[in-house]
């Protein structure tokens, strides 16, 4: 009965690993591979080319803009949603979670019909000449949606597991409302805050489908990281389209490093849940 | 009410609602309005185009049959990852959630290189009549991938917080493993085992730049829905590509009603807490 039993677990144990293996460290595996299939020069020399420095430059860009604006949002919303009960509060939750399951191609499509040449407010932008479709305000709003509930799904479940007695003797004992919000509130989510901003920045740098829809593909213009992937990968440049893989890729396995580093370290600190919800 | 304490609800609610109300539900907004340009004969004409039908049963169907294998190979990683312990079980842990922080479009060429008929795996199954790249396959492949953490993450929590002596009862009252398991966890397990599904779904059948590389995206056999609204974009039929999304947004919500609505159903079987 017992060597069955072990045997049974050995097989389940190796399964698991074969299948975490050939579906999820597989595909990391070959990124980097093909990055360097024909040597490191190659590889180097893609960054050398002023199109990858400036995709790498616009991604950075549009994160900087739009992890920082969801970051107020989520903290703003966490306050709003985990510390007072108010009518509808399930429907703005609701809201909150939506950009979670709405197609990446749809969220730009919205866009371009809001501020196309052919929507609602394209007509007023070209007479003042300001571009957000095809240019950089487009590829920020867009992602800006995409990424607008990950801070506040990782606040709102360990704001309420946390409860608002520290807050609230903060007040009695006279503190000022922002007072009370850096010397209390912000220490206490500052992991999971942190955490957040970790998932946001990920998929801000490489949301793809989104961003594709609202860009036009404007070469040193409006081609972000994933969108000069997709253009050199059409090219036929596989070793290009590779190694700016690659750098995601990187970014993609420091960003887990780190989960996995803060999970580990601040497991109680960090509200089971949240993004996975 | 109670007088409230803690300050800044006013402030907070008005600005949430504005900022939502100017991100995410202006833009949904110019979406539906959009579609309605079409006139009724315009819709039956675009539902009802084999190309369209073709595209919606790939993305929906695709994304049932890529969330049904991630809740069998869910369950399976999730049970060993908490009840086993074996060298490498954080790193494997931490690596669930690599579909989550890999930008679609790095999985999609990943995966393309793979299968492709001369990948490093497509190279053995090609030769064995397995076509993975550019077909049907393909697109199931990368939406198991990008769905991967979500059953795996549900289901964790509520594994560690599982108590064994229901297990146990059940077999020192004489059931077998399979007994235990198939009358005793696969019930508790099923709630979750749903949201993980809803979850899985909801990304699959949005799912854009992973699979736009692998599936070939020959028409009426490999095109998703997605890819089809993006053609449409770029012929600028904006109203057919807006009522393509409205159609693709309203089933979505139509299947996850329907999840929802089973989970409610199998939450029967839990234990009173």
């Amino acid at each position: 009965m017992t060597t069955r039993a072990s045997v049974v677990r050995v097989l389940m144990i190796l399964t698991s690993v074969a299948v975490l293996t050939v579906f999820l460290l597989l595909p990391l595996a070959v990124v980097f591979s093909e990055a360097f299939k024909q040597g490191l020069h190659a590889f180097t020399r893609v960054f050398h080319q002023a199109e990858a420095r400036s995709a790498i430059w616009l991604t950075l860009l549009v994160a900087v803009i739009a992890v920082p604006v969801n970051m107020v949002f989520g903290v703003t919303a966490a306050w709003l949603m985990a510390r007072f009960e108010f009518r509808g509060k399930a429907l703005l939750g609701a809201f909150i979670d939506l950009p979670f399951s709405v197609s990446p191609v749809i969220s730009g499509m919205a866009f371009v019909l809001l501020f196309g040449a052919q929507g609602w407010f394209g007509p007023w932008l070209i007479e003042r000449n300001l571009g957000v479709i095809f240019a950089v305000p487009g590829l920020v709003l867009a992602t800006v949606f995409i990424t607008l509930p990950f801070i506040a799904r990782e606040l709102i479940p360990l704001m309420q597991a946390q409860g608002s007695e520290e807050e609230e003797a903060a007040r009695v004992l006279g503190a000022g409302s922002w007072q009370m919000f850096f010397r209390v509130t912000l220490p206490n989510i500052r992991w999971a805050l942190l955490y957040g901003v970790l998932l946001c920045n990920a998929r801000a740098m490489g949301e793809f489908g989104a961003v594709s829809v609202v860009s036009g593909h404007i070469r040193n213009l409006t081609t972000t990281m994933p969108l000069e992937v997709e253009m050199r990968y059409n090219e036929y440049d596989y070793v290009g389209a590779f190694a700016v893989a690659s750098l995601l890729a990187l970014l993609a396995v420091l960003t887990l490093a780190f989960k996995a580093l803060m999970e580990w370290r601040y497991r109680h600190e960090l509200a089971a849940g949240g993004i996975h919800r | 009410m109670k007088r409230r304490v803690l300050p800044g609800f006013g402030l907070s609610l008005g600005y949430v609602m504005a900022w939502l109300g100017l991100i995410v539900l202006l833009p949904l907004a110019a979406l539906v309005f959009k579609s309605s340009a079409l006139a009724p004969s315009g819709w039956w004409a675009l539902l009802s185009s084999p190309r369209t039908l073709a595209a919606l049963r790939l993305s929906f169907g695709g994304a049932m049959l890529a969330a049904a294998v991630n809740v069998l190979a869910g369950l399976l990683v999730a049970w060993v990852l908490v009840r086993h312990r074996f060298p490498g079980r954080r790193l494997f842990d931490a690596l669930v959630d690599l579909p989550f922080a890999l930008p679609t479009a790095v999985a999609g060429i990943a995966l393309t290189a793979i299968y492709a008929p001369e990948g490093w795996l497509g190279r053995y199954l090609v030769p064995m009549g397995i076509k993975v790249a550019y077909a049907p396959l393909g697109v199931v492949v990368a939406m198991v991938f990008v769905g991967f953490p979500f059953v795996v993450r549900t289901l964790q929590p509520v594994l560690e917080s599982m108590e064994r002596e229901v297990e146990e009862a059940a077999a020192s009252l004489g059931a077998t493993r399979w007994q235990v398991f198939f009358r005793v966890v696969l019930p508790l397990l099923l709630p979750t085992l749903l949201t993980g599904f809803g979850l899985a779904l909801a990304r699959a059948v949005g799912e854009y730049g992973s699979v736009i590389f692998i599936a070939g995206n020959i028409p009426r056999l490999s095109e998703i829905t997605p890819l089809l609204i993006v053609e449409k974009l770029e012929e600028f039929n904006y109203a057919g590509a807006a009522a393509l999304g409205v159609a693709m947004l309203v089933l979505s919500l139509l299947l996850l009603l329907l999840v929802s609505l089973v989970q409610r159903a199998s939450r029967r079987w839990e234990l009173p807490r």
